[in-house]
């Protein structure tokens, strides 16, 4: 077991995501983050709090995502679905799409087709902690990164969080 | 996570889990159902046939909208337009449509334990829209997601049960499914249309007065008198039934108590529901059709994997 990123790493990460997104959207004006169901949520909720205290009148349009009815393995195992919330339309907005771990690219893939059930988005980005780049199946590639790392596919990372696991780290198992 | 049998024949072979995952994976359906495109590729490479040997509107068009909004192909058939009316066997048929490479059967018969039947026979997984006076177990379930949607819990729930208990397959799949969910059960209805021993088999209290009934619930489950399915008079008029067993604004005013009134349909109106009463404030119908659809959905999607 090797630690990727420990609590504090893992705390400045989460704030310099924040402020590249902010870096790259000044004023957030036509911009909505989308949480990935289940992980993804840690991550993004963080980043939206981030966000909230940076942007003058500190309120974003956060929405969550659930993918299990996108996937693409449906008949070959069963994944039990979480809930969906997205109480706007991505009609001409530019979504933030943010999950935990950017690994085959199969659940992003889910998560663009997903995402036009809620309207056509005028741009998606991608932000994710942790992305293990040379696993990838898809050419997908995200737009804000925490962490690049290289792995092979025996190996597994695994991201807890505290509101979760008890303590915040990303670890190499 | 998955359901622990293959197919859904009744609620009587369902685990609580099972019921318990049927309707959690229906509320993330009916969300999806709100959306602006109310349509997910899950079942793309499912093919589906709804096989109908009785009539039916709801359930029927409930079942194809459930497939379609999960992007399966459908095919339908009415046993009247087919080649059972000119003698087929119910296994034939099946196996006839079966070798058209179909994964799933939809079915509906007035024969009892049809769809146990072709469990038996064939390899697809089937889904019983109904078997004589047997079960309906997707009925059940929906009406359990609306009761839970509305009142917020199963567990402890007052249900009355109103009306034709003998020939009802919903009042059957519905007594399994409260009681596994640890809900209180009252059969109410006059004494000709309630079976015997139905009180140790499953369970249940019986009551032979309505108002009695109506005063102890907090959900009455009205059922439809089945009229094609009563071969001798069981009770002498559908007015004298209306004066004893119908349900109307001034009975439920005169409660003293807000109750959550339900019916499968199609109603019989002025004889188990008066008007007043089935478009009032009260009725929760509509919306038990409206989550027909999600119930569905989440049956078949659970159904689909090998």
């Amino acid at each position: 077991m090797k630690t990727i990123l420990s609590g504090q790493q893992l705390s400045l990460t989460v704030k310099r995501l924040a402020h590249q997104i902010l870096e790259n959207n000044a004023s957030l004006q036509d911009t909505v983050v989308i949480g990935l169901q289940p992980r993804g949520i840690f991550l993004s909720d963080r980043i939206v709090t981030e966000l909230e205290t940076l942007v003058t009148g500190g309120k974003i349009a956060y929405g969550k995502l659930d993918i299990t009815f996108y996937r693409d393995d449906v008949r070959k195992s069963l994944h039990i679905a979480n809930s969906t919330d997205i109480p706007f339309s991505l009609e001409n907005k530019h979504v933030i799409l943010i999950d935990d771990v950017l690994y085959t690219g199969r659940t992003i893939r889910a998560a663009l087709d997903a995402l036009l059930a809620f309207g056509r988005p005028s741009k998606v980005s991608l932000c994710v902690l942790i992305d293990r780049r040379f696993s990838r199946e898809l050419p997908i590639q995200p737009d804000f990164t925490g962490k690049t790392i290289d792995t092979i596919i025996s190996q597994k990372v695994k991201v807890c969080w505290k509101e979760r696991d008890e303590v915040d780290e990303v670890v190499l198992i | 996570m998955k359901l622990s049998t293959k197919h859904l024949l009744g609620i009587k072979d369902l685990t609580r889990d099972d019921i318990q995952l049927i309707l959690t994976t229906a509320a993330q359906f009916k969300e999806v159902l709100q959306r602006p495109v109310k349509k997910v590729p899950s079942l793309r490479d499912v093919t589906i046939v709804n096989l109908f040997y009785e009539n039916s509107t709801r359930t029927r068009m409930s079942f194809e909208l459930a497939e379609r909004r999960l992007s399966a192909d459908v095919l339908n058939f009415a046993a009247t337009t087919s080649s059972a009316a000119k003698g087929e066997t119910l296994l034939d048929t099946v196996n006839n449509i079966l070798s058209m490479k179909v994964d799933m059967v939809v079915m509906r018969h007035s024969a009892s334990g049809a769809p146990h039947f072709l469990a038996k026979h064939i390899p697809a997984a089937i889904v019983n829209a109904g078997d004589g006076i047997n079960e309906h177990p997707t009925q059940a379930l929906l009406d359990a997601f609306s009761m839970k949607e509305k009142l917020g819990r199963l567990e402890g729930l007052k249900v009355a049960i109103i009306g034709d208990i003998m020939h009802s397959r919903v009042a059957l799949s519905n007594m399994y499914l409260l009681r596994k969910m640890g809900a209180e059960i009252t059969i109410a209805g006059p004494p000709t249309l309630i079976p015997k021993y139905i009180e140790e088999a499953l369970d249940v209290r019986v009551e032979y007065n309505l108002k009695r009934a109506l005063q102890w619930c907090d959900v009455a489950n009205v059922l439809r008198i089945q009229l094609e399915r009563q071969n001798q008079p069981l009770f002498s008029s559908l007015r004298e039934y209306n004066l004893a067993y119908g349900i109307n604004r001034r009975l439920l005013e005169s409660l003293g108590k807000d109750i959550v009134i339900m019916h499968p349909g199609p109603i019989n109106r002025g004889v188990e529901l008066d008007s007043d009463v089935a478009d009032g404030p009260f009725s929760i119908v509509l919306n038990q059709v409206e989550n027909g659809v999600a119930v569905r959905m989440a049956v078949l999607y659970l159904l689909a994997g090998e």
